[in-house]
């Protein structure tokens, strides 16, 4: 009746995650009182989350990936102190069947969970403004895309406190991650959460990539894109290329754990470097998706804030898009050690090198804006220099692993988890904290508070250099990843320091937690009435802050890069007011929260062998898509009166504000 | 050589080097104790060099025009529409472009005299050690000599070592950091590296691919004598009252343990190392032959640059020289 | 908030910034791209374990190529019905593009039939997907194709009723064309089948 599932799979004999259940069981029962008691669910469910509003779905992307940090954080804090701990004799306090958890669960939640909806998340909410469209090509979809994430982000949350989480690495490199040596449901709900999140990161792609290329408003040519738009296309083309590739090697992963299949068995057959070579084939790929937005948000704000052009558009545009072609042809550097011949990985490792190049002139041509502007000090300006300083930092560290020979010895050490923290908390994670705070006005309409934005840069900026530069080090004396404990007692000190920067960083979200808080209490004076707090360059500040569910009541015409800012320069002479007209609109729907509902009830079912229920998941995929196909009241006209009405209230605002 | 005598003309570099090596004086890659790790260390220290002329600029520049440039600062020029210099953009492609050219020459340069597959020149005579990957040991097998270990392993100093790595269990790495390049040991696959030791004393080595619960633990010790206490080393290990039978004794050995204790085998059934790696390609009548295990695993080789080529590069000159490689390897195998 | 209370325009009117048929075609090409690599994964790694057949049968051993030819065929010929109910369409001809699908859905079905009964036998034989490394990439690749027709089979279904309830409309225009564009993607990865893993197989 229950396949695997029996009272047994709970580990109710485990201390750390019961109190973690627990927590998590009262803080979830509060949320849910709260709301009720708010009378907010028909509010929540009307409003939220059968939105198809690409804004609203941007901010509850992030408020989910606010949500994972803290899970995957707390991950990061507990190896970090059972490594503090591990020297020596002592075996510290997480056997390893959990500390092997924690290490996959920390990399799986981080990436797929925390960085992957910010990225995207920030996509949703400025791609569409930035364009001057009204929504995105594919609204359903894109909610669709939001809940599939979502539940994928329940059930790795849910393996918690019913069974267990994969224990073979983020990437769970086969043979290890095979039925015959994982045959617990661990690697069952690493193949689920990331086959259905997969999905919807799939269609994202698609959709976001025929957004940018056939949504455009009038003038707004290819070579007048904001760069964060650039990147996102860039990125986008990146999903859809690589994710299939995900999707296909999960695929067989799952067909040889459940029908006993040899595509990468020991035996019979099969080829486990195979799998090494098709994970990387998209894993490679999926850092760039990361980092190449996190570039536009710097190149936004660091010209926003020098008031001053981007030096060399051109050159940015053609840098971003050679990155991308590249990725395509470097994953071998993840595993030069495999034993391909001399040639091969030489091969790879000048391509990885030659990624340096675009990316190096990028770093340059940010300086450059700097150059004779008037840099304006703020926190997203601080998490960009600090970004500057810290990634070249991991892009040299990340050279020096692509030298196939030096790669020998550095390879699985403590030298690539301090590399690609380098990058990935220098790039990604700076990244997408600069683009939160830029961005947030535009969200809600009220700026962050500046003051606590600054300690959380100082904390993560120094935190991070307290917390990974003893891993380089660490790496020289031959310590590797993965290790529970070690024997040498010579490297504790710098295990310790180390933990002091996890501390430190911890520090970091905690501000980030008070600056919310603070900026939340004081919107009143933080208000942002005109849509413009930073005096920007790009569509998205020519709208209202928070911008009107339409976006724009007349779409923009563009005739330059940074069209927003010259027709500012223009003066203030008044465009001539054509009259408002009706605006399309897409109507909202319940068919992306309740499919995605129904394929959690597949992922769960099938990470217990309860085939039944899997089959009622199946149906109720199926009949609430057809729900949806037969439905034909998708869309809606708003009426130019109504439209007038809403940018009148918001002129009133202004004009009181002046 | 040379390029050891280069970087020891850089002073930048051997300061930094100074300053981790105070950093602890046990730092294996940093006090190499071979050839193929003190050519590492080289390249390593070499390719920093040549990226801190990129690397140092930028952090300088960064801090520079953060501060010069700030807006409180009246002093300074403000040109905001100032958006395109062509010297500069030359410059900044340039620069990096040779920097990365020089790095990839010395990258094609060293992918192949560091290749792990290369045999070393020297003039003694190479010996031949066997190490499999097991849940959660390392099983040394010494065909010359008949005898097999469990976490300990011995050889000669100054003499070429060809490790033949593989695996009984999951993907594991076999690396013993003082003396430079690690392999992955994979079931049924015949991976190897040369390495060799140019001082006497005793080595940590494990595996550095995570293998699962008792991964931690994987651990050995690499201890290398001189010619007359390898000697020794051996007499002690064939007194040892253990022997290893295939396929019994191997499977016993080959159950999970952690932490396990060194152990000696005096003796071993013949073909041990070939027997194990033939295992895993099992399902079948015509796997029988020995040889015919060993030109299958050059296919497997074959195949991994087959699931290469599948992410859209294509390289036939590369993989056409892995191919002949692995079957010149099996070609050692076989004979 | 606002949503709630504007009042229902007329739907599906052609819209300036809503070229929704247009974005529609230009997304599903970009799905079927990405598809498209779905399948080269599983070509990549049927190329890789097609010797790994650890004993079991390779190939030429089990490939019947008449039953795979006449299944071709059956698919091809499906592809020019599909096409011929697009002209009818076309033409808005809502009768006529009913019988094409209906014809072409047979021909799926004859297609599916021959396949059903390949893997039915295969694993009768004992060759099935988990007998070697080979058959698995086999069973897989192939397979894939299958579901990917048998989706295809649903979806006409649909459009059937579709056409039956709306006629040609906005609507169901599109996805008609989307639909005949799926369908020639399958025609296309079929014959890369066909010719990669039987011909392939056979010589």
């Amino acid at each position: 009746m229950f396949g695997k599932l029996t009272l047994e799979s709970i580990p109710y004999h485990e201390p750390i995650i019961m109190v973690v259940a627990a927590f998590m069981a009262i803080g979830g029962i509060a949320l849910f009182g709260l709301i009720t008691y708010y009378r907010k669910w028909g509010w929540l469910w009307n409003e939220w989350f059968t939105s198809v509003d690409h804004k609203k779905l941007g901010i509850m992307y992030f408020i989910v990936a606010l949500v994972m940090l803290l899970r995957g954080f707390s991950d990061a804090i507990m190896m970090r102190t059972q490594l503090a701990m591990a020297a020596g004799d002592a075996a510290g306090y997480l056997p390893p069947e959990h500390y092997d958890q924690i290490f996959t669960a920390h990399g799986v939640i981080m990436i797929f969970f925390v960085a992957m909806p910010m990225v995207i998340g920030l996509m949703n909410l400025v791609v569409p403004l930035q364009i001057g469209a009204r929504d995105v090509a594919f609204p359903f979809l894109n909610n669709l895309s939001f809940w599939l994430f979502a539940v994928s982000a329940i059930l790795v949350n849910i393996s918690l406190v019913v069974g267990e989480f994969a224990k073979t690495g983020w990437l769970a490199y086969a043979p290890l991650s095979g039925i015959e040596f994982s045959p617990g449901v661990g690697v069952d709900y690493w193949i689920w959460a990331l086959q259905i999140s997969g999905i919807g990161t799939t269609l994202t792609g698609i959709n976001f990539f025929v957004t940018i290329i056939k949504m455009r408003t009038k003038g707004m040519t290819m070579f007048r894109m904001p760069i964060f738009t650039w990147t996102s296309l860039c990125a986008n083309v990146l999903i859809i290329a690589s994710f299939p590739i995900l999707t296909a090697t999960i695929a067989l992963l799952t067909l040889d754990r459940y029908l006993g299949m040899h595509f990468f068995t020991n035996d019979f057959g099969g080829n486990m470097m195979m799998y090494v070579n098709l994970i990387w084939a998209w894993g490679h790929p999926e850092v760039y998706i990361l980092i190449l937005p996190a570039f536009g948000v710097f190149s936004e704000v660091i010209a926003t804030f020098a008031r001053k052009r981007l030096f060399g558009y051109a050159t940015m545009v053609w840098a971003t898009i050679s990155i991308t072609l590249l990725s395509f042809v470097v994953w071998l550097h993840h595993f030069f050690t495999m034993g391909a011949g001399a040639n091969v990985n030489a091969f790879f490792g000048i391509m990885t090198m030659i990624i340096a190049i675009p990316t190096g002139v990028k770093v340059f041509n940010w300086l450059f804006t700097m150059f004779r502007g008037s840099l304006e000090l703020t926190s997203p300006v601080l998490w960009t220099l600090g970004f500057i300083i810290t990634f070249t930092l991991g892009g040299m560290t990340g050279v020096m692993l692509a030298v196939p020979a030096a790669n020998f010895v550095l390879h699985n050490s403590l030298f690539v988890i301090a590399h690609f923290h380098n990058v990935i908390i220098g790039g990604v994670v700076f990244g997408m904290m600069a683009g939160l705070t830029y961005w947030f006005p535009k969200a809600f309409g009220f700026t962050l508070s500046e003051k606590w934005g600054k300690r959380s840069f100082w904390c993560w900026f120094i935190g991070f250099y307290v917390a990974f530069m003893p891993l380089y080090v660490l790496a020289f004396f031959g310590a590797v990843r993965r290790m529970q404990s070690y024997p040498n007692t010579e490297w504790q000190p710098w295990m310790i320091l180390a933990w002091v920067g996890a501390v430190i960083i911890m520090l970091g979200i905690v501000c980030t937690i008070i600056q919310f808080w603070v900026s939340i209490r004081d919107r009143k004076q933080n208000a942002d009435v005109t849509g413009d707090p930073w005096n920007g360059r790009t569509l998205e500040w020519s709208t209202s802050s928070p911008a009107p569910f339409y976006n724009f009541a007349r779409l923009p015409e563009v005739g330059d890069i940074d069209s927003f800012w010259s027709q500012k320069q223009r003066s203030e002479e008044q465009l001539e007011e054509a009259p408002y007209t009706d605006i399309h609109m897409p109507r909202n729907t319940v068919a992306g929260p309740v499919i995605s509902f129904f394929a959690l009830v597949i992922g769960f079912a099938l990470v217990w062998h309860i085939w039944w229920l899997a089959a009622v998941g199946a149906v109720g995929v199926f009949v609430s898509f057809m729900a949806r196909v037969f439905n034909d009241d998708i869309d809606y006209y708003v009426p130019a009166a109504e439209v007038e009405r809403i940018e009148r209230e918001h002129q009133q605002r202004v004009e009181a504000q002046a | 050589m040379q390029r050891r005598s280069l970087w020891r003309r850089r002073g930048t570099l051997v300061l930094l080097a100074l300053c981790l090596f105070l950093a602890g004086c046990s730092s294996a890659l940093l006090d190499p104790k071979g050839q193929i790790g003190a050519e590492q260390r080289t390249l390593i220290l070499t390719a920093f060099g040549l990226m801190l002329i990129v690397v140092i600029p930028v952090i300088v520049m960064t801090l520079l025009f953060g501060w010069r440039y700030r807006r409180s600062n009246s002093l300074a020029k403000y040109t905001p529409d100032w958006a395109h210099s062509n010297v500069i953009e030359a410059v900044v492609w340039i620069v990096p472009c040779a920097i990365i050219a020089v790095l990839a020459l010395l990258t094609w340069k060293t992918s192949h005299s560091l290749d792990p597959h290369k045999p070393l020149e020297s003039d003694v005579a190479p010996i031949e050690i066997q190490a499999v990957a097991l849940d959660w040991k390392w099983l040394f097998i010494y065909p010359e000599q008949g005898i097999a270990s469990v976490n300990e392993v011995a050889f000669p100093v100054d003499t070429p070592v060809r490790f033949r790595v593989s695996s009984g269990s999951v993907m594991n790495a076999f690396f013993i950091p003082h003396l430079g390049s690690q392999i992955y040991a994979m079931a049924g696959m015949d991976n190897d590296v040369h390495l060799i030791a140019d001082e006497i004393g005793s080595y940590p080595g494990r595996s550095t691919n995570y293998s699962g619960a008792g991964f931690s633990g994987m651990t050995f010790e690499a201890k290398v004598t001189n010619p007359a206490d390898f000697d020794a080393w051996v007499e002690t290990v064939r007194a040892a009252p253990q022997t290893l039978t295939y396929p019994e004794g191997y499977e016993a050995l080959a159950e999970p343990s952690e932490s396990n204790p060194v152990e000696y085998f005096s003796a071993i059934s013949p073909s041990l190392y070939e027997s194990i790696l033939r295992s895993f390609h099992t399902g079948g009548e015509h796997q029988m032959g020995g040889d015919h295990a060993d030109s299958h695993d050059g296919e497997n080789e074959k195949t991994a640059d087959h699931a290469a080529e599948s992410g859209h590069v294509t390289n036939n000159h590369a993989s056409q020289d892995n191919a002949m490689r692995s079957h010149s390897s099996s070609v050692e195998v076989g004979g | 908030m606002a949503t709630d209370t504007l009042h229902h325009g007329a739907t599906a009117e052609p819209h300036e910034h809503h070229d929704a048929s247009g974005t529609k075609l230009f997304g599903f090409w970009v799905y079927l791209m990405s598809d498209l690599v779905i399948f080269g994964s599983l070509f990549a790694t049927y190329a890789v374990l097609m010797k790994g057949t650890a004993g079991g049968p390779t190939g030429a051993d089990i490939f019947e190529l008449p039953l795979i030819l006449f299944g071709t065929f059956a698919l091809l010929i499906s592809s020019f019905t599909f096409g011929m109910g697009v002209l009818a369409m076309h033409a808005n001809r809502v009768g006529q593009v009913k019988v094409w699908l209906i014809i072409t859905f047979l021909l799926g079905l004859c297609f599916l039939g021959m396949e059903v009964y390949e893997f039915q036998h295969l694993i009768h034989e004992g060759y099935g997907p988990d007998r070697s490394g080979f058959l698995s990439a086999f069973f897989t690749l192939v397979g894939t194709h299958g579901l990917h027709v048998t989706f295809g089979m649903i979806w006409i279904l649909v459009m059937l009723v579709q056409l039956s309830t709306k006629g040609l409309n906005a609507m169901t225009r599109p996805r008609i064309l989307c639909l005949s564009l799926f369908w020639h993607f399958l025609d296309i990865v079929w014959i890369c089948v066909f010719s990669f893993v039987y011909l392939m197989g056979v010589l």
